[in-house]
């Protein structure tokens, strides 16, 4: 059996996510992503016995993502009745789906629905009349998977990538055909050819695992960057509208030191919203890098509220911000409009965007901004029609497709007959083909005779 | 002298139709020690080959070698009677060379014919069974011949190839005909229909054949055989040579012109013909009409045995009129004054829908039948024959009331046939292919004998010689890899050379003859000069060898895929399960596989309508069975 991965807690609740691994390899996986604060690195969690936790640094891609406590399951006594890794992370699904990713690139394979339920079944960690449950379970989430692949099939994501299926396709064909019919009046298969075509499928696959991050963001939620000077109330509307109490707040200025990011509803629209720390100079050393990373926030986001405390006069340090944000996604924010209003509108008139006035702490003008934020998303410039993946699974298929490919033109370099390189090509295939359930033999040999004329 | 059985026709397995599939259906059972008997409509187009006079080609070389592992026929017959032998894709890989013989087509057919006659337990019979019945009391098949004959036995394997129902399409004219002029088979089908079996209509055609000297050879192409000939039994210890050549022409704009001006005529496009013509082998006409920017077709022109000055036009298969095809040959070089003996025809037929049956080939819903060639939707001779194999020897092994012989797609070609036929069904006549086996770098044509000769021993139709010849060389080549991953070769100038010489880089230091081996570009005979210690064993075993040093990182790899599989396959499902009652699974799901009623996990997933959730169900509730069955 392979070793499973997937987040196991629900998403955008809490403030812990957990990563859940499971199968023979769990401890070994982690251990590629996970570095312990204290003791011995080398293989810490293969060597750590059951019901015990390490706590330490997840890595990915040579970054250093969270912190986290791993806990160890040793089979039978577990979830499933494998050996278990449960990583426990900050929350908040962009951090937790990058643990996730790690995880998959380390070797484990995306769970399927209902799968840690099904292995802990067939391990014998359930009664029998809990078996049906799962299968329903199953159903009724490979019902939701099925008409994702549906819309898949429809051409709602990706395009391009079914172009690249096709390419693929029409390769294989070739060396199929190359193979299959020696006699046949076809054109030869170079390896020139081959390797040229291999080389830009590679680029396009890179485009779009890039690309995936930023689209990744549309689809999961507008990162929205709440920005401000110091102690103008960010958090409070960040806890107003998340309805949690996530953000500290105090009267402190700068007690928001790191973003914190949090996924919201409004209306049908999922909001990536981030709090970020409050922009002013300072020579405090932490809450310096909370500032850079405040203004790198408001580049990513697609949206920046702007909160300016109405309460205070008009700082020189908001003119200055007012003139650099880019209107077409700033809405501004007159917060603390119930205490005592200062700031006119007017004196934001060279502010030709969005205003609205309003007090987070009573909660006053947020059904205002909500209108507003639904409007800009609606409004806004973002085509997902091209080159989309819609999750990580997809993600590390293409990735491994990649690397797949990048083998294939390794391997035709080294001399290698043909007929490995087909197989090759078949495994490549097999990654693109999981999700609409195509047989590849098949897809190859239909292509093979659509397109060439052969046989006696 | 007639005893008492024989006159009431008593057998235990009885096999309609002697061509390829049934000759191999009919030995294996009698080997087996079933009292059996075939049926050809004519004795005299026993072991006919009505389309092409060769055996072999690619994945269907596979075939034969993979048959012959078994205890098959179809691979000794050839060696006896080639006329001209090629190893094809030398220089693509291991795992594409492909053996194909050109033979003596009417040597063929007597050869086969006299095996059968000699066989023990076996005989040959020319007659037409026009009714299958079903005795219960007896719990026996009853076959009824034309002449009012009744032939009673546990087990039929039904081998009609294009005999069921065929008809004969020459331009306007067509006529009930099997293959070749002979009769057909016009009631049984009926019969077949009655009983509730499905069937479907096929087509299939082949070129004519043509007068060896009214073709003026001097225009034409040779293409000569392989110096070095390589049989395709492993029984086979003496060889022979090349006997003829073969020759290379090509259509042109005036063949064109010719097919297009009468294409109207063509029964397939004047819509005669309602049977699905196969995609493999289209009639030229199909090539025209489908690859219109195609300049010109390559055509082969074969000879058909030694005792005769017939000619076949590999690549012209046509259903154009007589007249037409007189003239589109003549626009051919070389076949400017040709003169048609047989013409070609295209000939439809019946089929059964192959999702009918079990892996065994053995009909679901009638126990006792079983079904093998191109009555299963297959084309070719070899696919008929690997088919014919396996439900002859599983005709035999049901009578003995033992354990059927199903081969995973993890064994053999053979495997992957039957699965694809039986799970996916066809939808025109099934060719194999190379491309069609996930594990073609594990099932190649070299090491067949290891993978199925053990088979082939277990089930009995091995003999003790072969199967003692078979072990020696395995212990041999285990020897031979263990001392090339253990001899060191020094560096020398003269080794060098030759390294450079295969454009591979040279070594400073001693190298392992394996290591060596594992570059592409170099093989045993590059060292043989530098390899002292090398041992005189079979040729071929330096070439399986070889073969797997350089692919050890891919044989691994598709061995892994394939131990993936066995753990599937070892899921078996039961054959009375309920698919409606298993809470979950997805209507689709449901329909499909009452109707093919997978044996295992393995095929279910396999079904296209099956989906991983699906499978994820079926998993669930085979364990709870089991759990329920043990408390």
């Amino acid at each position: 059996m392979s070793t499973i991965a997937a987040i196991s807690t629900a998403h955008g609740i809490g403030g812990i996510g957990v990563i859940r691994i499971s199968g023979e390899n769990a401890a070994k996986i982690a251990d590629k992503v996970f570095v312990p604060f204290v003791g011995e690195k080398e293989n810490c969690l293969q060597n750590l016995p059951g019901y015990r936790a390490k706590y330490g640094k997840i890595i990915h891609e040579k970054e250093y993502i969270d912190d986290a406590v791993v806990l160890v399951f040793k089979a039978p006594n577990s979830y499933t009745g494998e050996d278990v890794v449960e990583i426990s992370c900050h929350g908040g699904l962009y951090v937790t789906k990058r643990v996730l990713r790690a995880v998959l690139e380390a070797g484990a394979d995306p769970a399927e629905p209902g799968e840690f339920t099904k292995r802990a079944f067939l391990n014998g960690k359930m009664d029998l009349s809990q078996a049906e449950a799962v299968m329903d379970l199953i159903n009724a989430k490979g019902k939701r998977a099925n008409q994702i692949a549906f819309k898949m099939r429809e051409g709602s994501s990706s395009k391009k990538i079914n172009e690249i299926k096709e390419k693929l396709i029409d390769i294989s064909a070739g060396l199929s055909v190359w193979a299959d019919y020696p006699e046949d009046d076809i054109p030869e298969v170079d390896e020139k050819t081959l390797r040229e075509s291999v080389n830009k499928i590679i680029f396009e696959l890179d485009n779009i695992i890039k690309n995936y991050d930023t689209f990744k963001a549309i689809k999961e939620g507008v990162k929205t960057a709440i920005i401000g000077r110091p102690n103008v109330g960010k958090s409070t509307l960040m806890n107003l509208l998340s309805d949690s109490k996530k953000s500290i707040v105090t009267d402190i200025p700068g007690t928001t030191r790191d973003a914190i990011e949090e996924n919201i509803m409004i209306g049908d629209i999922p909001v990536l919203l981030v709090d970020t720390a409050g922009i002013r100079s300072t020579e405090d050393k932490v809450e310096k890098i909370g500032v850079e990373k405040a203004k790198e926030h408001m580049k990513d986001a697609e949206i920046v509220l702007f909160m300016i405390d109405a309460s205070n006069e008009f700082s020189n340090d908001d003119k200055e911000l007012l003139k650099v944000l880019d209107k077409e996604k700033t809405i501004v924010l007159l917060n603390k409009c119930d205490i005592n209003k200062k700031v006119k509108k007017e004196e934001l008139s060279t502010f030709s965007g969005k205003i609205v006035e309003l007090s987070a702490l009573q909660g006053s003008g947020i059904e205002k901004l909500k209108d507003i934020i639904e409007e800009f998303v609606g409004l806004s410039k973002f085509d997902p029609s091209d080159s989309v993946i819609s999750n990580e699974r997809q993600l590390l298929d293409l990735k491994k497709a990649k690397e797949t490919l990048h083998d294939i033109i390794k391997e035709i370099d080294f001399g290698v007959t043909l007929d490995a390189i087909t197989v090759l090509f078949q495994d490549v295939l097999k990654f693109f083909m999981e999700f609409t359930g195509e047989n590849v033999s098949e897809a190859v040999v239909n292509r093979v005779f659509s397109k060439f004329c052969v046989g006696k | 002298m007639e005893t008492e059985e024989n006159l009431t026709n008593n057998y235990d397995v009885c096999v309609i139709g002697a061509g390829h599939a049934g000759i191999e259906a009919a030995l294996a059972s009698a080997r087996l020690g079933c009292k059996t008997v075939i049926f050809a409509i004519n004795l005299d187009s026993v072991g006919n080959c009505p389309c092409n006079p060769s055996i072999g080609g690619t994945a269907k070389g596979h075939l034969v070698r993979e048959l012959d592992a078994l205890g098959g026929e179809m691979g000794r017959t050839t060696d006896e009677c080639f006329l001209q032998s090629r190893m094809l894709n030398l220089g693509k890989g291991p795992a594409v060379h492909s053996l194909r013989a050109q033979i003596d087509r009417n040597k063929y057919k007597e050869i086969m014919k006299h095996k059968l006659e000699l066989q023990e337990n076996l005989l040959l019979k020319q007659a037409e069974i026009i009714d299958i019945s079903f005795e219960k009391e007896e719990n026996k098949w009853i076959l009824t011949s034309k002449n009012n004959i009744k032939y009673k036995s546990k087990c039929v394997v039904l081998a009609t190839g294009t005999f069921l129902e065929g008809v004969v399409h020459i331009g306007e004219t067509s006529y009930q005909s099997g293959p070749d002029g002979v009769f057909p088979s016009v009631l049984l089908g009926e019969s077949l229909k009655k009983l509730g079996m499905k069937l479907k209509r096929f087509k299939t055609g082949t070129p004519a054949r043509v007068l060896k000297s009214s073709i003026n050879f001097d225009v034409l192409e040779e293409q000569p055989g392989d110096e070095n000939i390589v049989p395709f039994s492993y029984d086979t210890e003496k060889i022979g040579e090349n006997k003829v050549k073969c020759y290379i022409s090509w259509t042109n704009d005036k063949t064109k012109e010719v097919i297009l001006k009468n294409i109207h005529r063509s029964p397939m496009y004047s819509g005669k013909i309602e049977g699905v013509g196969p995609r493999y082998c289209p009639s030229i006409e199909d090539k025209i009409m489908r690859f219109p920017d195609k300049k010109r077709h390559q055509l082969f022109i074969e000879p058909c045995g030694l005792n005769t000055e017939e000619m076949y036009l590999q690549g012209m298969s046509t259903s154009l009129p007589e007249e037409v095809q007189i003239e589109m040959y003549r626009t051919i070089p070389g076949l400017e004054n040709v003169k048609i003996m047989r013409p070609a025809y295209a000939i439809e037929y019946d089929i059964a829908d192959p999702q009918q049956m079990n892996l065994s080939l053995e009909f679901k819903e009638f126990p006792g039948l079983f079904g093998a060639g191109q009555f299963n939707g297959s084309s070719g001779y070899e696919e008929a024959a690997a088919q014919g194999l396996i439900a002859g020897i599983n005709a035999a092994l049901k009578v003995k009331n033992k354990e059927q012989l199903i081969l995973d797609r993890g064994t053999s070609y053979i495997g992957t046939l039957i699965d694809d036929l039986v799970t996916k069904g066809v939808n025109d006549p099934y060719r194999m292919m190379t491309s069609r086996s996930e594990y073609r770098l594990v099932l190649r044509q070299d090491n067949a004998d290891e993978r199925l000769t053990p088979i082939g021993r277990k089930i009995g139709l091995i003999n003790s010689k072969r199967y003692k010849k078979f072990e020696e060389n395995q212990k041999l080549k285990q020897e031979e890899i263990k001392r090339i991953k253990s001899t060191v070769i020094a560096p020398s100038e003269e080794l060098n050379k030759v390294l450079v010489s295969r454009e591979t880089s040279p070594i400073k230091t001693g190298v392992k003859i394996s290591d060596l081996l594992k570059r592409p570009q170099v093989t045993y005979d590059d060292l043989t000069d530098f390899d002292k210690t090398r041992p005189e064993i079979d040729k071929l075993i330096f070439e399986k060898v070889q073969i797997e040093i350089k692919y050890e990182g891919y044989i691994n790899r598709q061995n892994n895929q394939i131990k993936e599989l066995r753990r599937l396959e070892e899921k078996t499902l039961p054959e009375d399960i309920n698919y409606k009652e298993i809470k979950g699974l997805r209507l689709e799901a449901v329909e499909k596989l009452k109707k093919i009623s997978p044996k295992n996990i393995g095929q279910a997933s396999r079904i296209s309508g099956v989906s991983p959730a699906d499978i994820s169900v079926l998993i669930i509730w085979l364990a709870s069975k089991k759990r329920k069955g043990k408390n």
